[in-house]
C-alpha cells in the first residue's frame, strides 16, 4: 500500500499531473477574483473565506478524474484489485490525492488571502479549515471517481455527482473560515468539519471499492 | 374569481406545476406506448 | 464483463406485471379525481390568508409536490438497498422509474417554493434552508440520472446508482442539517411555512390540502409503475433484439 502511495504521489508531482494542475488553477481563481468582484476591500474581505474554500474544492476536482481512470485504462487497477484489497488501494490513492491538493492548497490560503484582503486573524482558522475539510472532499471525490470510472470523458459527470456531496463540507469550512476572519468562536463548525471528514475518510473507501468490484466484475 | 395583487404569482405558479406535471406525464405515457409496441413487434417476429 | 449474461435473460417478472397492470387505472382514476377535488376545492372556494393573501394557494401543489419529492427519494433508497442486498431484478428498474417524477416534483417544489416567497421576500429565489435543500435534492436527482444514461452495461448502472442513492441519502440528511446551520440567522419566522403540511397551517385550508396530498401520492405510484413497466419491457426488447441481431 505504501509503494502505491508513493507511486501515485510521484504521478502527480510529475509535469502535467495533477499537483501543477490544481495548483495552477487555485492561483488562477484567487488572483482573478478582484477583478471580477472590483477592488474594494470591503468587498474581497467578505469573500475572501469563501473564494479560498471554493477554489480549493474546484481545484480538488479537477484532478479527481485522473484517480482512477489511467489504472483503468491500462489493465493496472485489475492487478490492484489482486495485490491488495481494493478499500486499501482506494485509500492510497485518496491519500496521495489530499496530499497533493488540499494539504497544499491549506498551507497556500493563508498567505494567497492576503491578495483577497483577508484579515490577519483569519489566517490560521483558514488553514485549519482547509486541513481538516480537504480530506472530505478527496473521498468524497474518490467516491465519485470509481463511479465514473468506465464513463469517458467522465469529469463532468464526476463534478455533476458529487456536488451534492460536496455541500455540507463547503457550508461547515467556509463558515470556519468566515467566522474567524470576523473574530468570532470557530469550534462549533470545526469540530463538524472534522468529524464529516474523519467519517469520509473512514466509510468512502468501501464505498468507492465496492463500485470499482461492480465495474470488474 | 378575485386573486387580488398576487393574481401573477398564483397563477404563475400554478401553470409551472401544470406544464411540468403534464411533460412528465405525456413523456411517461407516450414512451410506454412506443416500447410496449416495439415489444410486440419483437414478439411477433420470434414467434411468428 | 458478464460472464453469467444480464439477469434480464432470466427474470420474468410476470407477476410484477400482472399486479401493476390491475392496479393502475385504478391508480390513475383516484390520483387524478382527488388532485383535481382538492385543486378546485382549494383554488375556488377557500379564501386568503389575512398574511400572505391569494398567494396561500399554492400551498395546494407546493407541499404535495415537495412531499413527493422527498418520497421519491426515500422510494430510491429502498430500491437501491433490495438490489444491492436481495438482487430483485424489478427494484434495480424502480429507481431508475422514480428518479425522472422525483425530479419533476422537486423542480415543482422549487419553482412554486421560489414563486410562493417572492411576495415575502421580495426576491424570485432566496437561499432558504428549505430551497436550498431542494436544489440540492434536484441537483442530486440530476445526478442519478445522469449515471444511469452514461454506462452502458445496464446492470452494472444499476449497481453503480443504487450506491449512490445510498450514499446520496447519507449526505441528504447531513446538508439538511447543514443548511440550516448555514441560514439560521435570516429569514427567521417570514420561511416558507412547514413543508409537512402540518396543522400549523391554519385548518381552514387542511381538508383541500390534504386531499391533493393524497391525491399526489397516488398519481406519483402511478407514474412510477407506469415507468417501471416500461423499463421491464425495454429490458425485454433489448434482450430478444440481442438475440434476433445474431
Amino acid at each position: 500500500m505504501k509503494a502505491l502511495l508513493i507511486r501515485d504521489l510521484r504521478l502527480a508531482l510529475r509535469s502535467g499531473g495533477g499537483f501543477g494542475l490544481g495548483l495552477a488553477f487555485y492561483l488562477m481563481v484567487v488572483v482573478l477574483t478582484p477583478f471580477a468582484i472590483g477592488p474594494g476591500r470591503a468587498g474581497l474581505t467578505s469573500v475572501a473565506p469563501g473564494i479560498l474554500w471554493l477554489a480549493a474544492l474546484l481545484a480538488a476536482l479537477l484532478t479527481l478524474e485522473r484517480l482512477f481512470a489511467l489504472d483503468a485504462e491500462d489493465g493496472s487497477l485489475e492487478q490492484l484489485a489482486m495485490a491488495m484489497p481494493l478499500e486499501a488501494a482506494v485509500f492510497a490513492k485518496a491519500l496521495a490525492h489530499w496530499l497533493t491538493s488540499g494539504a497544499v492548497l491549506a498551507a497556500l490560503g493563508p498567505p494567497l488571502g492576503v491578495l483577497l484582503a483577508l484579515p490577519l486573524e483569519g489566517a490560521l482558522p483558514l488553514f485549519w479549515a482547509l486541513l481538516l475539510g480537504s480530506p472530505a472532499l478527496s473521498f468524497i471525490g474518490a467516491f465519485g471517481a470509481a463511479l465514473t470510472v468506465a464513463v469517458r470523458r467522465g469529469g463532468l459527470l464526476l463534478s455533476l455527482l458529487v456536488l451534492p456531496l460536496y455541500v455540507p463540507t463547503l457550508i461547515f469550512g467556509a463558515e470556519v473560515a468566515r467566522r474567524g476572519a470576523q473574530g468570532l468562536d470557530y469550534q462549533a463548525p470545526l469540530a463538524l468539519l472534522a468529524a464529516l471528514s474523519l467519517g469520509c475518510v473512514a466509510a468512502m473507501p468501501f464505498a468507492a471499492a465496492a463500485a470499482l468490484r461492480a465495474g470488474l466484475r | 374569481m378575485d386573486l387580488g395583487q398576487y393574481a401573477f404569482e398564483v397563477l404563475a405558479a400554478y401553470g409551472a406545476s401544470f406544464a411540468l406535471l403534464g411533460a412528465v406525464v405525456a413523456t411517461t405515457l407516450i414512451r410506454a406506448r412506443r416500447v410496449r409496441r416495439a415489444l410486440e413487434e419483437a414478439e411477433a417476429r420470434k414467434n411468428g | 464483463m458478464h460472464a453469467m449474461g444480464s439477469i434480464w435473460e432470466y427474470a420474468n417478472p410476470r407477476k410484477f406485471m400482472g399486479w401493476t397492470g390491475h392496479a393502475l387505472p385504478w391508480l390513475w382514476a383516484i390520483g387524478l379525481g382527488l388532485c383535481a377535488l382538492g385543486l378546485v376545492w382549494g383554488f375556488f372556494f377557500t379564501g386568503d390568508d389575512f398574511r400572505m393573501g391569494s398567494t396561500v394557494k399554492i400551498i395546494y401543489i407546493h407541499v404535495p409536490a415537495a412531499l413527493m419529492a422527498i418520497n421519491g427519494y426515500f422510494l430510491m433508497f429502498a430500491a437501491a438497498l433490495i438490489w444491492l442486498i436481495r438482487r430483485q431484478p424489478v427494484s434495480a428498474l424502480v429507481g431508475r422509474a422514480a428518479a425522472p417524477v422525483g425530479l419533476v416534483m422537486t423542480l415543482i417544489g422549487l419553482v412554486t417554493g421560489a414563486i410562493w416567497g417572492q411576495p415575502m421576500w421580495g426576491t424570485w429565489w432566496a437561499w432558504d434552508p428549505r430551497l436550498t435543500s431542494f436544489l440540492i435534492l434536484a441537483l442530486f436527482y440530476l445526478g442519478y440520472i445522469a449515471l444511469w444514461e452514461a454506462i452502458s452495461d445496464q446492470d452494472l448502472a444499476g449497481d453503480l446508482t443504487a450506491m449512490l442513492a445510498i450514499v446520496g441519502s447519507v449526505f441528504a440528511v447531513l446538508s439538511r442539517y447543514a443548511a440550516r446551520f448555514w441560514n439560521q440567522g435570516l429569514h427567521q419566522g417570514t420561511s416558507v411555512p412547514v413543508v409537512t403540511g402540518g396543522r400549523t397551517i391554519d385548518d381552514y385550508f387542511f381538508w383541500p390540502l390534504a386531499i391533493t396530498m393524497v391525491g399526489f401520492f397516488f398519481l406519483f405510484v402511478a407514474l412510477v409503475l407506469v415507468r417501471a413497466r416500461t423499463e421491464v419491457r425495454a429490458r425485454r426488447l433489448s434482450v430478444l433484439q440481442a438475440r434476433q441481431a445474431i
